[in-house]
């Protein structure tokens, strides 16, 4: 705990990522006006007591339609992170222990998916699947599970060959046994890291469809619909992008701190490494 | 490679490293690495053929009649899981129990290996536990189920001296309870003189001596054994200690002839060319070697 409270990057991720999670449960409670409130005497209202972070073209709370965004940019990259770890693991896991030929096709499978550029795969899955929550969180999944698939695999290519995993083996567990219970265990450090920093990616990527007008359609308050149209307004409403744009840098800043303050943690490697303890060449 | 142990016997496998104790060991299981293979033969426990089972049987047998201590504590133990849990698993295995009657059996497996406070230190993870602990936690994880055969691989070479005695005592303790077979696996020679009823000595992957532990500590007949045995420190201070000249051949690259020849300050021209057969000199004392043998 207290090698925690040392970290500042850890420390100020933390406080990002809760003050923007807190924000997002509580969006409807923070909330000064309905997100599709209109009003239209109040175009482009400079930022006020009224409007706390002014209006849009339309006259709409811009400070409202944030929180709200944030509900929408969190769940889905909590989502498509849940999901792409869960799948990348189990095959990593699989590949890792059993080798042979089931690694050979698993990881041939991840290269073909490697071998997309991400954000182009996702535009074309959410242009086939079409636009919604589900839909957007989906197309991620099937973006980011490679790279837990080949962390997981290299992590257990290490542990399988641990002592206590041959010792398990000698009290008769069973490959699945094994698998959940002694590496599992033993390789959530990299897994927890990489789902911090993927969150941030993750949150990148949802803003990179939506502002390409391929995440939810308007009215959805998506942080990055709000940057796309705010760049037509930018001599009337230059906040518009500029606070859109800073919510999405401010919660992925606050997940990558997040993610490296957790690898200093877990990884007493990387701690002695980042020290330069050990930096010598 | 040919042996057999009883009920209540202890039989020392000695050797030199890189010798095959070890593999002999993990072949009794059937858990030999990737790569390495029984080419031919069979292990039998109580007459039922270990090596033709299916893979799902053999995992019945492991850690319930048949059981292996590593020789590493520090790392034998799963980290991220308590002594207690990982002993539990075990139980939970092999018996069927559920949580808290597996825990109850954990933390009486704990007390059998004289494991101080063993309640309080079944909560414990590895990392809090001391060497000897540790390895008191291991074998408590291959006793639990009380096993027929325990198959120890160096279970003390990780530890200091008299955390080592305590060991081979409590080893020999529990044997003496459980009534099962040990198979010490070793390359200390003092351990095996306070422990073994029988002593396999192995050279180069073959058996080259077996003998009850009396008959091969008085009269040795194997060149390598007493080569062994004079290597041996004896407290009596002066003397320059006794070595066997050369390296153990990689496995590969055998002598076609007996593969201590070329070490050995006995060996004559057909011990260059021909193995030596198994012979039995002496009754229930058999040795390899052209010169000592029958």
């Amino acid at each position: 705990m207290r090698r925690a409270l040392a970290n500042p990057s850890l420390v100020i991720g933390v406080a990002i990522v809760a003050t923007i999670v807190l924000l997002a449960l509580l969006a409807p409670h923070v909330a000064t006006h309905g997100i599709a409130q209109m009003d239209m005497r109040n175009r482009f209202a400079l930022p006020s007591a009224e409007h706390w972070l002014g209006t849009d073209n339309f006259g709409r709370d811009l400070w409202s339609r944030m929180v709200a965004g944030a509900r929408i940019s969190l769940a889905i990259a909590l989502a498509a992170t849940a999901g792409a770890a869960a799948i990348g693991t189990a095959v990593g896991l699989a590949a890792g222990y059993f080798g042979g030929w089931v690694d050979l096709i698993l990881m041939r499978i991840t290269d073909i998916f490697l071998g997309f550029p991400a954000i182009v795969l996702a535009l074309a899955l959410v242009a086939v699947l079409g636009p919604g929550v589900t839909n957007v969180a989906l197309s991620l999944v099937v973006v980011f599970w490679t790279e837990y698939a080949r962390v997981v695999r290299a992590a257990t290519l290490v542990l399988r060959e641990q002592t206590y995993v041959a010792a398990a083996r000698a009290l008769g567990a069973s490959p699945a046994r094994i698998l959940v219970r002694e590496i599992l265990p033993n390789a959530a450090g990299p897994i927890i890291v990489l789902a911090s920093l993927g969150l941030g990616t993750a949150v990148i990527a949802e803003s990179a469809l939506a502002f390409l007008g391929f995440g939810l359609p308007p009215p959805a308050p998506t942080w990055g619909w709000t940057l796309a149209y705010g760049t037509g307004f930018m001599r009337e409403a230059p906040w518009l992008s500029i606070v859109s744009g800073a919510a999405i840098m401010l919660t992925v800043l606050g997940f990558n701190l997040l993610g490296d303050g957790l690898r200093d943690l877990l990884d007493p490697r990387q701690l002695t490494r980042a020290s330069g303890a050990t930096r010598k060449t | 490679m040919d042996l057999a142990v009883a009920a209540g016997e202890t039989l020392a496998i000695v050797g030199e490293s890189g010798c095959g104790k070890t593999m002999t060991a993990l072949a009794l299981m059937r858990l030999l690495p990737e790569g390495a293979e029984v080419a031919a033969g069979t292990v039998r426990l109580d007459g039922q053929d270990i090596l033709a089972l299916p893979e799902r049987a053999v995992e019945d047998l492991r850690g319930s009649r048949i059981a292996m201590v590593f020789q590493e504590p520090m790392t034998a133990l799963n980290p991220v899981m308590t002594v207690g849990a990982q002993i539990a698993e075990a139980v939970a295995r092999h018996r069927g129990l559920g949580g808290r009657p597996a825990w109850a059996e954990a933390v009486e497996a704990l007390r059998l290996v004289r494991m101080p406070d063993p309640a309080a230190r079944a909560r414990a993870y590895p990392h809090e536990l001391s060497g000897g602990m540790r390895q008191r936690a291991v074998i408590a994880m291959a006793l639990v189920n009380r096993p027929r055969v325990i198959l120890a691989d160096e279970p003390t070479t990780a530890l200091d001296v008299t955390i080592q005695a305590q060991i081979l005592a409590l080893i020999g303790t529990l044997q003496a309870e459980l009534g099962s077979a040990v198979v010490l696996i070793t390359h200390d020679l003092g351990v095996v003189a306070e422990t073994a009823d029988r002593v396999i000595v192995m050279y180069a992957g073959r058996k080259v001596e077996e003998a009850a532990v009396t008959g091969l500590f008085d009269a040795p007949l194997h060149p390598y054994t007493q080569g062994l045995m004079a290597a041996v420190p004896r407290g009596r201070g002066g003397a320059r200690l006794a070595d066997i000249p050369g390296t153990v051949p990689p496995l590969s690259a055998l002598p076609p002839g007996c593969a201590f020849a070329p070490r050995c300050p006995l060996a004559g021209p057909r011990c260059r060319t021909l193995r030596p057969p198994l012979t039995e000199p002496r009754p229930g004392h058999r040795v390899a070697c052209w010169e000592r043998g029958a």
